[in-house]
């Protein structure tokens, strides 16, 4: 059986276990960017949730039961039926608690289409890329930061004289939003990486936008409330750059579902 | 103008069920639009300027603006044409389950159909089988003995899945493996859904796609 434990870094979470049609419970794992894109949702949101920490070597029953298809975190209940997938998860929570502020989508038909785009983009391109320069090393690690440099500066382009020039944050507003999460739940591993993989991801004042756009987003009193302290994250990524290069078991990653971005170079998550 | 008077253009394949599914989802809300056949070896000016990240079809073009990939484009039609035939439920929990259903569907069927047009020896095209069969029975469950995936309305995970099933045939004759057989009640869904217009309609002669299989895997040998 669960047990609802404490999230260390929410302090929105009851531990009611209620379940009344709008009780929220998260499954998750503390260091998977696809858990905290929801733990920043609904602190977001000033939604209560009980949190439950899982441990993805031996996942619980309950897990296991509320996402048979993927059996990945993070999964969320709402009065006991399960939703999982960060970016569905996402989309459920403006369509469920459509008074809650701030809405995470942007309004109109053309911009939410846009930020589905580049969310798919960040989740298929962008933490792949990451990933294959963390599970790398020599040549093979050049080769893998140039590719991710490429996709970075499709991003950076798009930021300079596309779809979001001129915006603070990729929502268009002066609050984070749905692609906001997205790329920045993920994107605070880059210095991560570079620390423990011993490699460099752009030169200073590279990449001007993106970075400016990071350095918001980290400031945001819910991102600080949300993402672990960066010397918890260094010790977690260095155990498992170990196993990625040490030839253990627990790299790679399943090809399905979550698990395969930046973040989840935590694998199977 | 007002934004659902504008107008709409697809940049599409014909052998494409990526494109189809746009189409089936045009065809349900009545939405008039222009199309334009793209030559895949060959990619047009306006495909490249449209979608420079992916350089793939479907791309919808409305007032002139782009939107790429077919769930995402679906979504879009549901929301600029809320009006009639409403594609995603309206209730949260059934939205949740049919994004789920139908992004499974984008994870694993092209995919796992491509393998079975790949495969060649024995060892591969059993597994290849194996795993088809196995989606196939998951899609199987959840549909139960509902009408459709979105209950008694057709909705975002039919359309999703429903151009796969002219590729079921040459799914056959590539691999031997019979879908009717394996998954009758997503046989029988089908035809469903063969009975609406806009399917009927969009859908393209399973033996033609399995000519076009044929085409594509010589193409894509010839590229390895």
């Amino acid at each position: 059986m669960e047990s609802p434990k404490q999230n260390p870094h929410d302090d929105n979470s009851s531990s009611s276990s209620s379940s009344s049609s709008s009780s929220l419970k998260l499954f998750g794992f503390w260091a998977s960017s696809y858990t905290h894109r929801v733990q920043l949702a609904l602190k977001l949101k000033n939604l209560p949730f009980d949190y439950i920490e899982e441990d993805l070597a031996d996942k619980s029953p309950a897990l296991l039961l509320n996402n048979p298809i993927y059996k990945k975190v993070p999964v969320l209940l709402a009065g006991g039926s399960p939703i999982p997938e960060s970016l569905i998860i996402l989309h459920f929570l403006d369509d469920r608690f459509p008074e809650s502020t701030p809405p995470l989508l942007p309004a109109a038909p053309r911009d939410r289409a846009l930020a589905r785009f580049w969310a798919h983009f960040a989740d298929d391109r962008l933490g792949p890329a990451v990933a294959a320069v963390f599970a790398s090393d020599g040549d093979a690690q050049r080769a893998a930061v140039g590719r991710f440099r490429d996709e970075l500066r499709l991003v950076e382009t798009e930021l300079r004289e596309g779809a979001f020039a001129g915006r603070r944050f990729f929502s268009g507003g002066d609050r984070i939003g749905f692609l906001d999460i997205i790329l920045g739940c993920g994107s605070y591993w880059l210095a991560v990486f570079e620390e423990v993989a011993g490699v460099k991801l752009f030169e200073a004042g590279e990449f001007p936008r993106f970075n400016a756009w990071l350095r918001d987003f980290e400031e945001q009193e819910e991102v600080k409330a949300i993402i672990p302290p960066f010397d918890r994250l260094l010790g977690y990524a260095r155990g498992l750059r170990q196993v990625l290069l040490g030839g253990g078991g627990g790299g790679g990653g399943g090809n399905s579902g979550e698990g395969e971005n930046v973040g989840g170079v935590l694998a199977d998550e | 103008m007002a934004a659902e008077k504008e107008l709409v253009k697809l940049l599409d394949f014909w052998a494409s069920p990526f494109g189809q599914r746009c189409r089936i989802a045009l065809a349900e809300k009545g939405v008039e639009y222009e199309s334009k056949e793209e030559n895949l070896s060959e990619k047009s000016q306006l495909l490249l300027k449209y979608n420079p990240i992916h350089k793939k079809i479907p791309v919808l073009l409305h007032a002139g603006r782009p939107v790429c990939e077919s769930l995402i484009i679906i979504q879009y039609i549901d929301e600029v044409w809320p009006g009639n035939a409403a594609i995603l439920p309206s209730d949260p929990y059934a939205r949740a389950q049919a994004r789920f259903w139908a992004d499974y569907v984008d994870k694993k069927v092209y995919d796992s159909g491509f393998r079975l047009w790949k495969l060649n020896g024995e060892e591969e095209q059993r597994e290849a089988k194996k795993e088809f069969i196995q989606i196939m029975k998951i899609l199987e469950e959840e549909l139960g003995d509902k009408k459709y995936f979105g209950g008694e309305t057709f909705g975002l995970v039919d359309i999703a899945l429903v151009p796969f099933t002219s590729l079921f045939y040459s799914y056959e004759v590539y691999s031997g493996l019979n879908v009717e057989r394996e998954c009758p009640k997503i046989a029988e869904w089908g035809k469903r859904c063969m009975e609406r217009e806009s399917v009927a309609k969009t859908l393209q002669d399973p033996v033609k796609i399995c000519e076009f299989a044929g085409i594509f895997m010589k193409k894509i040998r010839a590229a390895d």
